[in-house]
């Protein structure tokens, strides 16, 4: 398969296996700012079909960080580069309880309506695998895709 | 227990527990007394029941309350924010009762507040009170909790009185049917819950063919404005309409509970059958809300 040319990063982190079309919201979610970032979309992949990618120079990703794109990119495998070389892999774990990150799509939650910071649980993967989070004030359950991130 | 938000942070034991001082209250073993202690109603959606109920537990045991109906008597009117309203609130009574239609309400009241917070009803999410003398009843009337058919009738989406009432009832082994119209069907969400803890249920429209197998049938109101299409309300408000005739072939120990006020699904003639519950449903109100005011107030008493 054709591969898309994307440079190699000497220092920095590479997060891979990001689902197609999801590498705006990850890098949303990660509000790195100064670093040089590149963003591959649609790559073709052998295990996944289509994916993203991003690679990000002169930043480490923490463990939190690494944790607050699992609920959009649970199989992402994230690289930390040093010197052109995979340093280090930082496994990615869906938290039990997600605070701020995400609204309740429910209008008539008190989230929506008094500055609160949301509060969310996940739920086990179900057989289709999707993730599910249920807000702790309103109680309504939703699947990942149907919540908007807070940007 | 410091607050009662929601069913879902009861466990199986602090249920029984309600209950069963519940039952001691009712019966004068115990006398919990109050006196000096004041609670704050903030009722800002309309409530017959649960606001004299709770304001009957809480001069039954000699305490005092604040009583705020609407919202237009409050700063809400004017801009203040909920929790601002709360937090001033806070300061003058020993507890509060929240009935409100925003979601989480309550949940986010006993965050801000330093004092108990009891959920009266928040929107189409929880009425937890409500769900601990629905079991009360039905623990009067049967004589157990565990391995019961229940049938929850009519508008299971918006009603919360049935939510809540399922979530309870889900530690309790039971086998749930529900009957409603297709777009009134109990919310998915609570329909997993169901499949993941591994409780029985089966979803229909009609009550047809099941009477026989029920000990409890809760039915809760279809409201004409939840169609969009009166037509399908016309269509449909009589398979939701409870006679003695839907009751034939009942178990005599059936009984026909409903959270009121009723409009004309369970017909007056049910009301002389033996199958009737409501009044006394509602009556249990009182007891009910006495153990839980007298538990969170740290006043469980004795003679």
């Amino acid at each position: 398969m054709k591969q898309l040319k994307v440079d190699a990063i000497r220092n920095g982190t590479v997060i891979d296996h990001i689902p197609a079309g999801k590498a705006w919201q990850v890098a949303e979610i990660l509000k790195i700012h100064g670093s040089q970032m590149l963003v591959g979309m649609n790559l073709g992949s052998r295990k996944h079909g289509r994916k993203d990618l991003i690679k990000i120079e002169d930043h480490e990703l923490s463990s939190d960080e690494a944790n607050s794109i699992a609920l959009i990119a649970p199989m992402a495998s994230i690289s930390i580069i040093r010197d052109y070389e995979i340093a280090e892999k930082i496994p990615v774990a869906i938290p039990e309880a997600i605070a701020g990150l995400i609204l309740c799509p429910n209008p008539a939650c008190v989230t929506n309506l008094e500055h609160i910071k949301t509060h969310f649980v996940t739920s086990p993967q179900h057989g289709d695998g999707r993730i599910r989070v249920r807000c702790s004030y309103c109680e309504k359950r939703y699947l990942v895709d149907d919540v908007r991130i807070s940007t | 227990m410091n607050n009662l938000i929601s069913m879902r942070d009861l466990k199986r034991a602090e249920i029984e527990s309600i209950l069963d001082f519940a039952a001691r209250i009712e019966q004068g073993d115990v006398r919990p007394d109050l006196t000096g202690k004041l609670a704050a109603l903030l009722f800002a959606e309309p409530s017959t029941r649960t606001h004299f109920s709770f304001d009957t537990a809480m001069k039954r045991m000699g305490g005092q309350t604040l009583s705020m109906s609407g919202t237009s008597s409050t700063s809400l009117q004017k801009g203040e924010s909920l929790a601002d309203t709360l937090k001033t609130i806070s300061m003058y009574a020993d507890l509060i009762v929240l009935r409100s239609a925003v979601e989480g309400s309550a949940r986010f009241a006993s965050e801000v507040v330093d004092i108990p917070v009891i959920n009266a009803g928040d929107g189409a999410n929880q009425h937890p009170t409500q769900a601990l003398l629905d079991l009360y009843s039905i623990i009067k009337t049967q004589g157990r909790l565990d391995g019961l058919s229940i049938a929850l009738v009519g508008d299971l989406k918006f009603g919360r009185t049935a939510h809540s009432l399922v979530q309870a009832l889900s530690e309790f082994s039971p086998r749930f049917f529900f009957i409603s119209p297709q777009h009134l069907a109990l919310p998915s969400y609570l329909l997993e819950d169901l499949r993941e803890a591994g409780v029985p249920y089966q979803e229909l429209t009609s009550l047809d063919g099941i009477v026989p197998d029920l000990d409890i049938m809760y039915v809760t109101r279809v409201q004409r404005e939840r169609f969009v299409d009166p037509e399908e309300y016309e269509r449909v408000k009589n398979s939701y309409v409870i006679t003695p005739a839907v009751l034939e072939g009942a178990q005599p120990t059936l009984r026909v509970l409903h959270p009121l006020p009723r409009v004309n699904e369970v017909s007056t003639a049910v009301d002389r059958t033996t199958h009737a519950y409501y009044f006394q449903q509602a009556a249990n109100g009182v007891p009910v809300r006495q153990a839980i005011l007298a538990k969170l107030l740290g006043t469980e008493g004795t003679k």
